[in-house]
């Protein structure tokens, strides 16, 4: 009996039955009998993992597949597997054409001012609540800066479009200024400044979380440390709470810098009319519009594939270059 | 000298109690602008230019319309139904698929990891999911908002990681008692692994109550739209007649309460979340921390 139950409490824990232990030097023979005693011992597991594979074949591994399409003349009534083969054409097309340079170009930007811009504000935000007296003041500003953040998208551009329309509150407001901005929804140079002050709104609170926690942690001898020694809020606010921060700031910046690519595109098509698709459309959004809507499934899956391959490219040279500068990163 | 440095020191307090103070007043304005725009009378709504501090003329004209719309019910009903299936599946799903990729001794458990994970840093893109989805007949359906977005696989990690912080005592002593998988999963793992299941839960949760994406390309019938999607033509497309929901014979009808009526939808649709939400915030917070602390 005591033998049974030590064999299943070995196999389930891993001692000295550790199918890791020299795999690669086992021979065909034995490398079988451990699998074949794996799937026994742990059958309900793999039982389980079966739905979630079959989730992630169908509907992430089957588009990845897909991409094939992006260098296909795609027509659905052949299929994938009958369609004609045109190499780089569709993408070639796409990047001498007309629009590539256009949204490109907004898609870079549009991050580059976030980055510039929308990341910096949730940390500067933390460090002021931070420097808060009243416990209670802070608990409460910080409830209700979360609040933009549970606003759903749509609801949030429903509110933009209310705001910046003819007869809406900004105009209302620059009015007093004597100045007249019209329907700025319908004027491409302020869509970028609208898209990224409203989403400062919404995620600054938000956003400060991460930093409000990293702040929290820091050792307060520190601080009083410094003060005995003379040092004023602002020295130690240098010297010590940014410190503290930079490396979750790297590792957010990365990760930011990794959906550069992909983000915002929902926002966008929320926002965007034809008359601002000089700084509006990005590089997702026309991929919408382009091939989903207007069905040129070829070459939207080719400048979708281009997107994701840049994107890639952008976390890989992010993440070396904070290697090299500091110790932190992704991986 | 040390008055002058406690000088400077208290006036950025005042400033920043100030400052702070604006900005928590601009975090809210919107959204009380929006309720007392929405309990003002439909004239006055429509000729008013400037800031709303009260509403102008009390009227429940507004909400009388939006409740009567079968647009936005059905977008409540819809959404909800989408929220209870999509969560239910989507939490079975990540914690079965949690459970797994947590186990010491699966043979095949690196590969699986790799398989899983790679998905977070490279994918098929919209239009081959889109043809995907499509091909699995799921075109029109329910299911195409569930089914695709099943398993986030940073919440898998997530929970991956908090079982894996599980004391093995308790693993061993189940293991003793003659229990399997499905008895140590539903009876140890998540209870004592709550905490975190609560906050993947709010994750969907939110997720689904603010969708609107994927019904817009999925799906063609009206009667299936979530509310996000009702909300997006009543306040983007500005579609006249989907903001009363009744073909109206009299248009300057229409758009007299057009501009009252996406008030008050926006109202209808933010206040449960804004209700439920300092609620559960902890658990947000919570999982905030739980997700950057690479697992």
């Amino acid at each position: 009996m005591n033998k049974d139950i030590e064999s299943v409490i070995n196999k389930k824990l891993l001692i000295n039955t550790s199918p890791r232990h020299g795999r690669s030097n086992m021979s065909g023979g034995r490398k079988w009998t451990v699998i074949k005693k794996d799937l026994h011992s742990n059958k309900y597991v793999y039982l389980m993992l079966v739905p979630v594979l079959i989730f992630y074949v169908v509907f992430r591994y089957v588009p990845m597949f897909g991409v094939v399409m992006a260098f296909q003349d795609y027509k659905p009534a052949l299929g994938i597997f009958k369609s004609e083969w045109v190499g780089l054409e569709n993408i070639i097309g796409f990047l001498t054409g007309p629009y590539a340079w256009r949204v490109v170009r907004n898609t870079l930007l549009i991050n580059i001012y976030q980055l510039i811009f929308a990341f910096p504000c949730p940390i500067v935000f933390a460090l002021l609540l931070n420097e808060l007296n009243s416990r209670i003041y802070k608990k409460v500003v910080q409830t209700i800066s979360y609040m933009p953040h549970f606003i759903s998208l749509v609801v949030v551009c429903g509110l933009i479009r209310i705001f910046t329309q003819t007869n809406g509150t900004i105009n209302a407001i620059a009015s007093v200024f004597r100045v007249d901005f019209g329907n700025l929804l319908s004027r491409a140079s302020y869509f970028r400044t609208i898209y990224v002050v409203s989403g400062i709104w919404q995620s600054i609170g938000w956003g400060s979380i991460i930093y409000i926690a990293t702040l929290s942690s820091v050792d307060p001898n520190l601080h009083e440390a410094a003060a005995i020694d003379g040092a004023g809020r602002f020295r130690r606010i240098w010297n010590i709470t940014l410190p503290a921060l930079i490396p979750i700031i790297t590792v957010q910046l990365i990760m930011q810098l990794g959906r550069i690519m992909s983000e915002g595109y929902e926002k966008v098509i929320l926002l965007y009319n034809p008359s601002i698709y000089e700084t509006a459309d990005i590089i997702s959004s026309y991929v919408y519009r382009y091939g989903l809507e207007g069905m040129n499934y070829s070459v939207g899956t080719a400048i979708g594939l281009f997107n994701s391959i840049i994107n890639i490219i952008i976390l890989i040279l992010a993440n070396q270059t904070a290697r090299k500068i500091s110790e932190e990163s992704l991986w | 000298m040390i008055e002058s440095r406690s000088f400077a020191e208290r006036l950025f307090d005042i400033i920043n109690v100030m400052l702070i103070g604006t900005l928590s007043l601009v975090f809210i304005y919107p959204l009380y602008y929006c309720l007392m725009a929405s309990f003002s009378e439909p004239a006055n709504v429509l000729s008013n230019i400037g800031l709303y501090w009260r509403p102008l003329g009390f009227s429940l004209d507004g909400y009388k319309v939006v409740f009567n719309n079968p647009n936005i019910i059905n977008g409540y009903i819809n959404t909800t139904i989408n929220l209870v299936i999509g969560t239910s599946f989507c939490m079975l799903m990540t914690t079965i698929g949690a459970y797994a990729l947590s186990r010491r001794n699966l043979y095949f458990k690196r590969i699986i990891t790799f398989f899983v994970v790679f998905t977070m840093y490279f994918g098929g893109g919209l239009i081959p999911t889109y043809l995907v989805v499509k091909g699995v007949g799921l075109y029109n359906s329910r299911w195409a908002l569930i089914l695709p977005s099943a398993i986030s696989t940073w919440n898998l990690i997530v929970l991956k990681t908090g079982f894996q912080r599980v004391p093995l005592s308790l693993n061993e002593s189940a293991v003793i008692d003659g229990a399997n998988d499905f008895t140590i999963l539903f009876r140890i793992m998540i209870p004592v692994s709550k905490a975190t299941i609560a906050v993947i839960t709010l994750f969907y949760a939110v997720s689904y109550w603010n969708s609107w994406f994927a019904a817009s390309i999925y799906l063609r019938e009206r009667k299936l739209y979530p509310l996000q999607l009702v909300l997006r033509e009543i306040l983007i497309s500005n579609t006249v007649a989907n903001t009363s929901g009744v073909i109206d014979a009299n248009m300057s009808e229409s758009s007299l309460m057009g501009e009252l009526i996406r008030y008050c939808s926006i109202i209808v649709s933010t206040v449960p979340i804004l209700c439920i939400y300092p609620f559960v915030q902890k658990y947000f917070v919570k999982g905030i921390m739980m997700g950057s602390i690479k697992g």
